[in-house]
């Protein structure tokens, strides 16, 4: 007897295949995406609507003005943004002073160092605790938008530094020597013949910095005292109602949708980046 | 002294300038503040006035170490870190197997599946809070209708159910993490590889017991390490989802609560150090498996 399928049977197979292939990333999409839809759909109702299990949104914009008229929420978000665009802007600025140093010039101690600075990424923040508390303290930033600024850094410096260096290091060196010969000094290098062609790995890096510092949660909490002074992630963690069952999860949702759409449109955009970014980071360490 | 050892030293004075700033922050930032985590340890301070103190020697270490709830917190880590990477490796791979396939509209699957990741983790724990509601949560509801159960269960109010629950929403979490790095190491296996195979007519799951698993187990084994260490620091789900209940706290939240909660920076501290050390010590115990698998480094 043949072994092998007839032409109708192998195509049955192909397609029953293809079927399932299909339906197999239609439920993963659906688990990654869904949650967000809902939160999405649950803003959009009124408190009385609230507890409709109807999957399509109502047009009830009801919780996105209240959210837009609470005063702490947009002082929240303005600390948000200014905290995040800091950081990420000082941890770009040292980060590739520091990735040219390590990808390009030859010292003995680089190798340590860079193995130290990926060290300090894995550090729980917890450890850093007592000791920032007090330096925080002495530059007498405590509960104000700075002692995140600062204390950002232990988080978005190292990656920053690390991604940037094996960057330069993967450039062609002969752009540099034909400019070192003409005499142009390290510096001039780095800004005029270098910076112009690492404005991609610059965007991802920046991209995953900011992130990083417009999610952080332990630090906020910690060194921000006063509603004005929070950020938008410890507004939403602390927001409650009187008790367990008075939740306001209308304005709560809208909360999360609003503070998270930024970042989704920032991340389907620059996708490709994001992606090439967070595995130079892991895969070549 | 030779031209070229006067340029490779200028070179090295150079590289120090280059990376001056990075090191002055660094150690401001984190060696500093490290170093006198570990010194308050040793001393009786309180957070609102930590100039004043004596040193208590290991007295801190070891009221932490007799403090029951700190072992609750270690327990409760230890068990959210493995069960969770557990669970994110193994659908990291199912989900990474199923996206290094062709398929129509591949780029976008590939895109969405970031949206977890790049939300405020407090934002997911919210969302699936309000999913998992006993009363009016989607959750409950789909599994009502479905049968499943008779009536609604009290998923985030329920102790015994809460840590379950902080690992399914880490696992939603935090799966793309999973899922990029090991699509980025099954996109460096050659294709002709199993091109051969197959014209050998080595059997598909053969195929991947033998080519897949073993190229792409680096990528997993790195994407492993960096999550494991992130899971053993968690404090945001836990903190947000049930404040400090002793049935989801971690080391994190236990060591905060100790110096926020309790103003005691001594004991706090010490606590931190703790963390420091179980933490570290199981870093070097998972870099060393790392390189015991890879012989040829």
């Amino acid at each position: 007897m043949a072994t092998r399928h007839s032409n109708a049977t192998y195509r049955l197979i192909r397609r029953l295949k293809s079927v399932g292939l299909y339906a197999a990333v239609a439920m993963v999409m659906v688990y990654v995406v869904f949650p967000y839809y809902w939160a999405f759909v649950t803003s959009t109702r009124s408190a009385q609507a609230i507890y409709s299990f109807s999957l399509l949104p109502s047009l009830d914009l009801t919780n996105y003005v209240q959210l837009f008229s609470n005063a702490v929420f947009i002082g929240a978000l303005v600390n948000s943004i200014i905290v995040a665009l800091a950081s990420t802007m000082i941890a770009l600025a040292i980060g590739i002073l520091a990735a040219y140093g390590f990808g390009r010039l030859h010292f003995a101690a680089g190798r340590y160092l860079l193995i130290a600075v990926l060290m300090i990424s894995v550090f729980p923040q917890v450890v850093v605790l007592s000791g920032m508390f007090e330096v925080i303290g002495w530059l007498r930033l405590y509960n104000s938008p700075g002692a995140l600024v600062v204390s950002y850094l232990i988080l978005t410096l190292p990656f920053t530094t690390w991604i940037l260096a094996s960057f330069i290091r993967d450039l062609p060196v002969e752009l540099e020597e034909a400019a070192l010969i003409d005499g142009c000094s390290r510096l001039r290098i780095l800004t005029h013949v270098l910076l112009p062609l690492m404005w991609p790995a610059i965007a991802s890096t920046g991209l995953l910095a900011f992130i990083l510092s417009w999610n952080e949660f332990l630090f906020a909490l910690t060194f921000i005292l006063t509603d004005e002074n929070r950020t938008v992630p410890v507004a939403i963690g602390l927001l409650t109602g009187s008790s367990r069952y008075e939740v306001p999860y209308g304005l709560l949702m809208a909360a999360s949708v609003t503070v998270t759409l930024p970042l989704l449109v920032l991340v389907l955009i620059f996708q490709r980046k994001i992606v090439a970014g967070l595995t130079t980071g892991a895969v070549k360490g | 002294m030779t031209p070229t050892d006067r340029a490779r030293r200028a070179e090295t004075r150079v590289a120090w300038l280059f990376v001056a700033p990075l090191v002055v922050i660094l150690l401001a930032v984190a060696i500093w503040p490290l170093g006198r985590t570990v010194f308050f340890a040793f001393t009786d301070a309180y957070l609102d006035n930590p100039g004043s103190y004596d040193f208590v020697g290991f007295a801190n270490f070891v009221t932490v170490w007799e403090d029951a709830t700190f072992w609750r917190a270690v327990r409760n880590t230890l068990v959210f870190t493995v069960v969770s990477v557990g669970i994110e490796t193994m659908l990291g791979l199912a989900i990474a197997l199923l996206l290094h396939r062709a398929f129509l509209g591949r780029g976008l699957v590939r895109a969405a599946i970031l949206i977890p990741w790049a939300m405020p983790m407090v934002v997911s724990t919210r969302i699936w809070d309000w999913m998992l509601n006993d009363q009016f949560g989607l959750i409950n509801k789909v599994l009502v209708e479905l049968g499943i159960i008779a009536k609604g269960i009290a998923w985030t109010a329920d102790p015994s159910l809460l840590l379950g629950v902080v690992i399914f929403i880490d696992v939603w979490v935090t799966t793309p993490f999973m899922v990029l790095l090991i699509l980025a190491g099954l996109q460096l296996i050659p294709e002709d590889l199993y091109e051969a195979a197959e014209v050998s007519g080595v059997p598909q799951w053969k195929r991947f017991w033998s080519i897949t698993l073993p190229l792409v187990a680096p990528a997993i084994g790195v994407a492993m390490l960096f999550r494991t260490l992130d899971a053993l620091r968690m404090f945001d789900l836990s903190y947000v989802l049930a404040a400090n209940n002793a049935n989801t706290m971690t080391m994190s939240i236990y060591a905060r609560d100790q110096l926020i909660g309790f103003q005691d920076l001594g004991v706090g501290s010490a606590a931190s150090t703790w963390v420091f050390l179980i933490i570290g010590l199981i870093a070097i115990v998972i870099v060393g498996l790392l390189r015991l698998d890879r012989p040829h480094h």
